[in-house]
């Protein structure tokens, strides 16, 4: 039954993911990503990471991705334009890209440590009392200094967007 | 075996009550503004227009169906789809009563309860914006597109005091699951006072009560934050476009938000199921007296009838409402009704003033509007959040 559920959502999320590249129109790109994004939270769901699947919705399907459907309307993007293809992307792009993915593929497998079986539900950490207890105990310093970059960021942007005072 | 047979009747009778109370939700609207303005409202098709509600869905289904020319077809279809879809799934989740025994079976006046609850109930609501977003953008329509585009940014704005609000009771109950948190609030001070979250020591939570309907009147894009269906200036907003059952799909989509909106702040600040004050003091009479009374008040204008078909119809919604009080007294059903009773009285007086609301304010100014949520909603929401915080800390939660 789990594995059921796993090969169908992870197939819904590499399905989206090549979509997502393949579209033509900005927003059905967004959308594809939705639906990666959506199909990455069942999959912890599966893991048993129970908080970090609702963060992902809450946070990347439903904030960051509302955003950028939201400039795509705001600048009404149409749909790209085909330009000319060059002779080399058409005759060596996917002998190279094979050899780049067969290349990543003896990475991995050279790096990797010994792969162990993964349990479906075996990892009890992700209730958000145990996230809650890791973040404040041992990460206390790296969540502060993160907000406190991402707080950097929001101010440079809205120092960059205001208008200049004639 | 029986737990299969036991969910399965429960998801009947929940969704079958959720689609009723949607289908006669709009009857109660336009009586409410009806009588608010000093009209009669519905009044044609059945007495007192009770079947209105019907005969706008035949009205609704016979329709044509209009696709606009130039139209993102795929989209078109799916934003409808998705804000119904995504604004039904709540229901599930809501704790309507204790853990009950009727006919011999044991089990909880509620569907399913989740340990992350709010956090699902929070996703579910997040992603809700983009069939409203992706309707605006799809149609191919200058006014659709700006409905969208206010609703989309109004709505993420919107989500973060709603959130901080809602923490807050989190914080005091220690837990996101909605049953433990319905649990949580039953009880009673000094023997009368509820310990419902908003009375909850040592952080009564008025102030996120309020922040909470404030920020659920924008997410629902109800009055005074209607602004994605401006109709004096986007002609509908984002669903100007569509028709039929499409266009039914909206309309079920935003009175199941208000609905969901309504339920959740009773589970969250009201108390969920439990009673003002407790049974030994006569709680469970209300139900019976307060129905008995309907049906006294229908009785005496079925008397003295201001329509002539008044005479024949109120006596008979007379007999029904005695109908209703005599259930309210039947042992094998009273541990069931009396939670339920409470759960749908505070939810529904929170409708009414979502209509009450929608009778008497104006709209906001786009400007006036995200001004409102980012320097005012916001900082107070986490002032709010704060001072829980510290007071649960250092007087326990």
């Amino acid at each position: 039954m789990d594995v059921i559920v796993f090969l169908t959502f992870a197939l819904t999320a590499v399905v989206c993911a090549a979509n997502m590249i393949l579209q033509r129109h900005p927003i059905s790109s967004a959308i594809s990503l939705i639906g990666v994004m959506g199909s990455l939270a069942v999959l912890y769901l599966l893991l048993g990471a129970e908080f970090l699947a609702a963060v992902q919705v809450i946070v990347y399907a439903g904030a960051i991705m509302v955003l950028f459907v939201f400039v795509i309307m705001l600048l009404n993007a149409e749909a790209e334009q085909k330009t000319g293809q060059s002779l080399v992307a058409r005759y060596v792009g996917i002998p190279a890209l094979l050899v780049f993915l067969a290349l990543l593929g003896l990475l991995i497998r050279a790096l990797a440590p010994a792969s162990r079986q993964v349990v479906f539900g075996g990892f009890t950490g992700g209730t958000p009392l145990a996230v809650g207890r890791t973040l404040f105990t041992e990460y206390l310093l790296p969540f502060e200094v993160t907000s406190i970059l991402i707080l950097v960021a929001i101010l440079g942007a809205i120092v960059l967007a205001r208008k200049e005072a004639d | 075996m029986e737990y299969v047979i036991v969910t399965l009747v429960k998801a009947a009778v929940f969704s079958g009550a959720l689609l009723l109370a949607l289908l006669y939700l709009q009857w109660i609207e336009r009586k409410v503004i009806a009588h608010v303005q000093l009209r009669l409202g519905p009044w044609r098709v059945g007495p007192h227009g009770l079947l209105q509600p019907i005969a706008d869905v035949v009205k609704l289904l016979t329709k044509e169906d209009l696709m606009p020319a130039g139209a993102s077809r795929f989209l078109f279809v799916l934003a409808p789809f998705l804000a119904v879809f995504l604004a039904l799934i709540p229901v599930a989740f809501f704790p309507f009563g204790p853990e009950v025994e009727i006919f011999g079976v044991r089990t909880h006046l509620q569907l399913a309860d989740l340990n992350i609850g709010i956090l699902f109930l929070l996703a579910v609501s997040s992603l809700g914006v983009y069939g409203i977003a992706l309707a605006g953008w799809s149609s191919n329509s200058k006014y659709s597109l700006l409905g969208g585009l206010r609703s989309s940014a109004q709505m993420v704005s919107y989500e973060l005091p709603l959130a901080l609000a809602i923490v807050a009771p989190l914080l005091l109950a220690n837990t996101l699951s909605l049953r433990e948190l319905a649990d949580f609030q039953s009880g009673y001070y000094a023997g009368w006072i509820p310990r419902w979250n908003i009375f909850h020591l040592p952080a009564p939570q008025i102030l996120g009560f309020v922040i909470f309907l404030i920020a659920a009147f924008a997410e629902t894009n109800r009055i005074p934050f209607d602004l994605p269906e401006a109709e004096n200036e986007l002609v509908a907003g984002f669903h100007t476009e569509y028709s039929s059952l499409k266009f039914a799909s909206f309309f079920m989509a935003e009175y199941a938000n208000i609905i969901t909106g309504c339920a959740l702040a009773t589970v969250l600040f009201l108390g969920a199921w439990n009673p003002l004050w407790p049974e030994s003091k006569g709680s469970a009479w209300f139900p019976v007296m307060l129905f008995a009374a309907a049906g006294a008040v229908a009785l005496y204008h079925g008397l003295h009838p201001a329509h002539a078909r008044d005479r024949r119809t109120l006596p008979i919604a007379a007999v029904a409402f005695w109908i209703v009080a005599a259930v309210f007294l039947l042992p094998p059903l009273k541990p069931v009704l009396l939670p339920v009773f409470w759960f749908c009285l505070k939810a529904g007086l929170l409708i009414f003033f979502f209509i009450w609301v929608r009778a008497t304010l104006p709209r906001f100014r786009y400007d006036q509007l995200m001004r409102f949520c980012w320097k005012v909603l916001f900082p107070v929401a986490m002032v709010n959040l704060l001072v829980t915080g510290w007071l649960v800390a250092d007087f326990g939660g």
